[in-house]
């Protein structure tokens, strides 16, 4: 691989509530137009680390850089570079599916014309135009996670954070996903993922692995399966995870 | 700044879609004035009395025949027992028992102050000074002019003085004319406020606000975003209820309406930033709700809505000066009865001001786009 | 997953205690409210007047004006703040609200009183607050009156009737006896009603309702585990009402504490099943308590009688009053504590309960037959 630009830097990342350590001391850097992949079970601090990073949670402490900006003190340019798509459903269900992307585009800063074409391109990608004044709540789940990711989209941003996007669809949905997913990151966009399928892993150029807040490994599937002595992902992380003492 | 007309325009779209809570936003406060507006009156209009009457002469019967003709009172039979008349009073049947004693015309004849004993059913303590205050002067007249007819004499008359009451801005003592601004003070800022605290606290719960918070959109540019459609809401909603006021109660409207609508402006300010306040600190809808329902019970009882906020006590006065509804509450009440101007309404408008102005900020200031 | 079906139940019931519990704010808002509104209604929403304040135009200036001013003064019903000096500056003191009353007195006030007998007072009153103004109006009066009589040797017997008086009930007219009551039916009814209703519908619109109803528990075990907590925590907040009523503000306590007790219980099933009735037609929080906030608090306050006599209302809203649920307790409370009747004098209003009761269950299973199927 040949040598990148650096789009996310996280020195020695913290987080804690309280006494529980969620975070505990995360390093690592992100390339720009790779597809970055966070895995872990439940509870091992993949949703706390995408969600200090998009800036919706203060770090503890740690040095973190994403797109270029300090994640404490440039927390907005941050956000005005970034998409986010959430574990949990967050579109209006008593909007329409134009209405959601008008909103969103509104609020990202696009207007009139501009917002018109992006509008109507996304609703073409989508082929959901004939649907576009159907209330959210009256779409299949897979359609939603499509459309979220869209608008997560709206704004061409640098970096795309998506927190276990695929959580609760079909496998036919999850395989469409991706190659949505492969195709901003063709076109140059970071994607930054959180997932705790393991076939998924092997989509992403390169992924941590997160146990109990730490990360246990970090290198491309193929390297992680090397490395481990191992026929699948599954097989790596199953490795890793059964050091956790939660487990 | 464009931003924000996004944010307007989807709470209007979200509020006009959803057909449960259009009627209740437009329709039930309107059904509740008309019924309230009704039901709140101190007027007493109908005294159930009972009479015992041991003389029964002609004199007793004709000091009855006054009662019967008043229009303050209801006669219900009764037998001639005192203790089967408190029977009625116990079972509610009426509320005064009037007992003439034996001997009660012999008093008379011979100029001795004849007796009359009232009982009185007092649990409302001022329905029973009224009632008390109706039946004596009833009975006064009555025996004054039987004195006056019966010694005939031109006794020397002593020195008096006349009053003569005027009742200004509202010379009938009509209650609704009270009553009326003040319910729907409580109405628009009830509907204002619930809907804005709901709203934002909504959005946590279902997780949309995530969405937001994840954009580059400024804290003030979002909280003004959330307020100004239900302020808009809530300033159409004064002005369709002044509209029904006018014309089903007949309120008065001797100021101007922009005088009004400029204090409402920016009380409607303050009750919603307060909203937008409270469910910025809070979790869940229940809890929102529980809130701003201990706050708006205390606001309103103590704002003046039935009596004079001067009589209360010191630290209520205090108090007060806090209180967004009592301003309100005073100020429609000014502009609407009397035609007060902006002079005469001065202090309310800076106080409100400065309270709309900090709750705004507040308001602006504790919501926080990270957790 | 193998315990019995009525330790499940406790379990479930359990799990809704602790949810109110967590929540310091609201427990301290539950606790608070009763205790925050009795001490309102008992010094502040009061209907006496005392230092209104009152202008003085005296076109007279004599002694006697001068006399008379002091004696309002000292009444302490008025505080003369405001002397006028002509009769342009009448209106904007009273449009301003700096004078809820203008006492006017005519020139030669004295010469007029003692020579022809007869001197003229005016007095103005701001009746925008039609109820302060009658009263003001009447305290003047009567102490005009009676300076009157002091002033000019009066040979004429003060009364001409001797009426002795007898307050049944509460002899010293206090307003405790209806604000108490009134705060008790407003709280419990507020508190079981709008959580119930609430609770329940948060259930719905979260979706969680779906997980419970396919869980093992019975629905009607399912709505009895919510609403267990709120009987608890009203039928607590009755008895502190009633134990401030009766160490704070004096009530009495002429009948049966059982007897009051077990109305209260009536009263407090009555606005649980009012609650579910409620969550069974709302989708959403904001509809339940829209209706419960709008549709109870209001109502509540005004048509039962708490502060407005239902005497006094118009024949329909009176039949409305019948409606209110509210509007039954207080009677029996009312009739129970303070006229210490049995059980003979309020099974009408216990009778009326259950009835409604049985109304608000029945509507609420329909519906939610209808709805699983």
């Amino acid at each position: 691989m040949e040598k990148k630009e650096i789009i996310i830097e996280v020195e020695n990342l913290v987080k804690k509530f309280g006494q529980f350590v969620a975070n505990d001391n995360l390093t690592f850097k992100v390339f720009k137009g790779e597809i970055f992949g966070f895995l872990g079970a439940n509870g091992a601090g993949k949703t706390t680390a995408i969600r200090i990073l998009s800036g919706l949670l203060e770090p503890t402490s740690g040095k973190i850089s994403v797109a270029g900006y300090n994640a404490y003190s440039q927390r907005d340019l941050i956000k005005a570079n970034i998409g986010y798509m959430s574990q949990k459903f967050s579109l209006y269900d008593d909007l329409t599916v134009r209405e959601n992307i008008r909103f969103f585009g509104g609020i990202y800063g696009l207007y009139g014309k501009i917002l018109k074409a992006r509008i109507d391109e996304l609703l073409s990608d989508l082929k959901m135009t004939e649907f576009k004044d159907d209330l959210i709540s009256s779409l299949p789940l897979g359609w939603k996670q499509r459309l979220s990711f869209s608008i997560a989209m709206i704004h061409k941003p640098v970096i795309i954070f998506l927190d276990e996007p695929t959580g609760g669809v079909d496998p036919i949905t999850r395989r469409s996903f991706w190659e949505m997913i492969h195709s901003v990151a063709n076109q140059g966009t970071t994607v930054f993922v959180t997932t705790h399928y393991m076939d998924e892993a092997e989509y992403c150029d390169r992924v941590t692995i997160m146990v109990d807040g730490r990360i246990e490994a970090l290198d491309s599937p193929a390297n992680l399966k090397k490395t481990f002595n191992a026929n699948s992902m599954d097989e790596v992380f199953v490795m890793l995870a059964r050091k956790a003492k939660s487990a | 700044m464009r931003a924000i007309l996004f944010i307007i325009q989807k709470e209007f779209l979200q509020i006009f879609r959803n057909k449960t809570m259009l009627p209740i936003i437009f329709l039930l406060p309107i059904i509740q004035l008309l019924i309230l507006a009704n039901a709140a009156t101190f007027e007493m209009k109908n005294i159930n009395i009972s009479v015992v009457d041991y003389d029964n002469s002609r004199i007793s019967r004709e000091v009855i025949s006054h009662f019967d003709a008043s229009t303050f009172f209801t006669i219900i039979p009764t037998e001639q027992s005192v203790e089967k008349a408190l029977e009625l009073v116990h079972s509610n049947r009426t509320d005064l028992v009037m007992v003439i004693p034996n001997g009660f015309e012999k008093d008379i004849d011979n100029s001795i102050a004849p007796k009359v004993q009232l009982l009185v059913n007092s649990i409302n303590g001022m329905g029973a000074s009224l009632a008390y205050a109706y039946s004596s002067s009833i009975l006064m007249n009555f025996t004054k002019n039987i004195a006056i007819k019966k010694l005939n004499v031109n006794i020397q008359t002593p020195p008096t003085i006349s009053t003569q009451t005027s009742y200004w801005y509202n010379p009938e003592l009509k209650y609704s004319h009270f009553m009326v601004p003040g319910i729907l003070v409580i109405l628009v800022t009830i509907i204002g406020m619930f809907l804005t605290a709901l709203n934002l606290v909504r959005e946590k719960e279902l997780g949309t606000i995530e969405q937001i918070n994840v954009t580059p959109i400024k804290r003030y540019q979002f909280i003004i975003g959330k307020l100004v459609p239900f302020w808009i809401i809530a300033m159409f909603e004064l002005a369709f209820g002044l509209l029904v006021g006018k014309l089903l109660f007949d309120i008065p409207i001797n100021g101007s309406l922009t005088l009004l609508f400029s204090f409402a402006g920016v009380f409607l300010v303050l009750a919603l930033g307060g909203g937008l306040l409270l469910s910025s600190i809070s979790s869940s809808q229940q809890q929102v709700m529980f809130v701003a329902f201990f706050f708006m019970i205390v606001f309103v009882l103590m704002s003046g809505i039935f009596t004079s906020t001067e009589s209360m006590p010191n630290w209520a006065q205090i108090f007060n000066r806090i209180n967004p509804l009592y301003y309100f509450m005073k100020v429609i009440r000014m502009v609407l009865v009397k035609g007060a101007n902006l002079s005469d309404i001065r202090e309310s408008f800076i106080s409100v001001s400065i309270l709309a102005v900090t709750m705004l900020s507040f308001a602006i200031f504790r919501y926080k786009k990270t957790s | 997953m193998n315990n019995s079906k009525p330790n499940k139940f406790w379990g479930f019931a359990l799990k809704e205690f602790r949810h109110i519990f967590r929540d310091k704010r609201t427990l301290l808002i539950i606790f608070g409210m009763p205790i925050a509104e009795l001490l309102i209604f008992g010094y502040v929403v009061t209907n006496e007047i005392k230092d209104a304040n009152i202008a003085i135009l005296d076109k007279s200036g004599d002694y006697l004006s001068q006399k008379l001013t002091s004696k309002l003064a000292s009444s302490g019903y008025f505080i003369p703040t405001t002397y006028l000096y002509s009769e342009n500056e009448i209106e904007p003191v009273l449009r301003s609200g700096k004078a809820k009353m203008v006492v006017v007195y005519e020139p030669n006030f004295a010469e007029k009183f003692f020579r022809e007998k007869n001197a003229a007072i005016q007095i103005i009153t701001d009746a925008s607050e039609p109820n302060t103004a009658s009263l003001l109006a009447n305290y003047a009066g009567s102490i005009i009156n009676s300076f009157a009589s002091e002033n000019g040797a009066n040979e004429l017997r003060s009364s001409p009737i001797d009426i002795r008086v007898r307050m049944l009930y509460n002899s010293e007219l206090k307003s405790v006896f209806m604000f108490v009551p009134g705060t008790m039916a407003l709280i419990l009814m507020l508190l079981t009603a709008m959580m119930t209703a609430i609770s329940i519908a948060r259930e719905k619109e979260l979706g969680t309702m779906e997980v419970l109803l396919v869980s093992p528990l019975k629905p009607s075990h399912i709505v009895l585990g919510k609403v267990l907590p709120y009987v608890g925590l009203a039928f607590i907040n009755a008895l502190v009402i009633l134990f401030l009523g009766y160490t704070v503000f004096d009530l009495p306590m002429r009948g049966s504490l059982a007897l009051l007790l077990l109305v209260s219980f009536v009263f407090i099933i009555l606005a649980l099943s009012l609650g579910i009735f409620i969550s069974t037609v709302s989708k959403t929080q904001q509809v339940a308590m829209f209706f419960s906030m709008i549709g109870l608090m209001l109502p509540t306050m005004l048509l039962s009688g708490f502060i407005f006599p239902i005497e006094n209302m118009p024949l329909v809203l009176q039949w409305l009053s019948a409606l209110m649920p509210p509007r039954w307790f207080i009677s029996a409370i009312k009739t129970i504590m303070i006229k210490g009747e049995g059980i003979a004098y309020v099974w009408k209003e216990m009778l009326i309960m259950i009835g409604m009761i049985v109304f608000f269950l029945t509507l609420s299973i329909k519906k939610f037959k209808v709805r699983l199927s």
